[in-house]
């Protein structure tokens, strides 16, 4: 470790928090009813989590091993916090759209287990590079699947009309289903091409 | 009247996990064995039970006298995570049975959002100390309908030729969509 290029390619591609790992879940599915919503839950995620990680990097000699994860999440939390009220303050209309899921950021377990297997082991630089890799690896992959479903479900791309009013529209995309249907397949594709490198 | 039918709205017209998507983790994590959603499930309608009830506690008798309602997510993370802690060493003492059986499950429910998530709700509402416990138990019974129903259906898929690149999770969100549209089915069906 320790080549930043590495660390943020790493986040990205090869552990991509979304479609490799399979973590952070609720938000992936709950916001990604339009790319909008999708990216900007990605960068919320992102700025906790590359303040998150490199604040636990600075501590990681300090805190006690035994009660590490409370420690965490006092450090997430206040972050959270952080942003929602940047949120309300600035980008009002965001944060009406992703209502609850803004404090739920805390309980994103993408930021605990980078909090736990990665910023609480390496330098405070390395971190912030974690953070931003994952981040972003976390936010592409929000916006793909928003793009997809609001393309689907309502034949816009970024509020922008793009299908003709004639063409039908699939609602059932942008209301929970959806969700589950485009993540299952965009993984299914993603596997698709994986084996057929491999073999 | 209103309290039947707010426990029923949980678990059917907002069902957590299906609707609102929280508590997808462990809705997906273990929904391996029918045996082992059973007991995330109990555990799940357990700790959400009390944790609503503290929280509630917690905000109205502390965070609103000392005017510091902008702390509540803090303060509600460190109940939760708390409480996860002191049910697993009550049950330890108490019921070594019960915590044989829900045992690995208890310290992972800290990081299920529908926890946090029905606290926010329960506060965001105002509702009362019985509403707020209510909802969280109908809540959480939608948690167990979910993840219960839904073990049973991937134990069958796990005998059946699926497409190779759909093995593993792709099949689970394919199959958990399909049940998310029929519990579509009961939406309108309760108006609070």
């Amino acid at each position: 470790m320790g080549n930043p290029i590495t660390i943020i390619k790493n986040g990205i591609l090869n552990e991509n928090p979304t479609f490799k790992q399979v973590i952070g879940m609720c938000p992936t599915l709950a916001v990604t009813s339009s790319a909008i919503n999708g990216i900007g839950m990605g960068l919320s995620t992102a700025a906790v989590l590359i303040c998150s990680n490199l604040f636990i990097s600075i501590l990681r000699k300090v805190i006690p091993d035994t009660v590490r994860i409370p420690c965490f999440i006092v450090v997430i939390a206040t972050f959270v916090t952080i942003i929602q009220f940047l949120l309300q303050a600035y980008l009002p209309d965001l944060n009406a759209s992703l209502g609850l899921y803004i404090p739920l950021i805390v309980v994103n377990c993408l930021i605990l287990a980078r909090a736990e297997s990665f910023a609480s082991k390496n330098s405070p630089i390395d971190s912030i590079f974690d953070g931003i890799g994952m981040g972003l690896g976390f936010t592409i992959a929000l916006g793909v699947i928003g793009l997809v479903r609001e393309f689907i479900g309502a034949g816009t791309l970024f509020g922008a009309t793009v299908l003709p009013e004639a063409f039908p529209r699939t609602l059932l995309f942008v209301m929970a289903p959806g969700a589950f249907f485009t993540l299952g397949c965009l993984m299914a594709l993603l596997n698709y091409f994986s084996n057929k490198k491999k073999a | 009247m209103d309290l039947i039918l707010l426990v029923l709205a949980g678990i059917f017209v907002n069902n957590y996990v299906l609707s609102q998507f929280l508590g997808i983790c462990p809705f997906l994590g273990v929904s391996k064995k029918v045996e082992t959603a059973t007991g995330m499930g109990v555990a799940v309608i357990f700790v959400i039970t009390l944790a609503c009830a503290a929280t509630y506690l917690v905000y109205n008798f502390i965070l609103v006298p000392l005017d510091i309602t902008y702390l509540y997510n803090i303060a509600f993370i460190l109940v939760i995570a708390a409480l996860v802690q002191f049910v697993e060493m009550f049950l330890k003492k108490s019921s070594p049975s019960l915590y044989q059986a829900l045992g690995v499950f208890l310290p992972l429910i800290t990081t299920n959002c529908a926890v946090l998530g029905v606290a926010v709700v329960n506060m965001q509402n105002e509702y009362n100390f019985i509403w707020s416990v209510l909802n969280g138990i109908g809540s959480a019974a939608g948690f167990a309908l979910a993840i219960i129903l839904f073990a049973g259906i991937r134990e069958r898929i796990e005998f059946n030729d699926t497409p190779k690149a759909f093995d593993g999770f792709p099949m689970a969100l394919v199959t958990a969509g399909i049940m998310s549209i029929a519990f579509l089915g009961f939406s309108g069906l309760i108006k609070l």
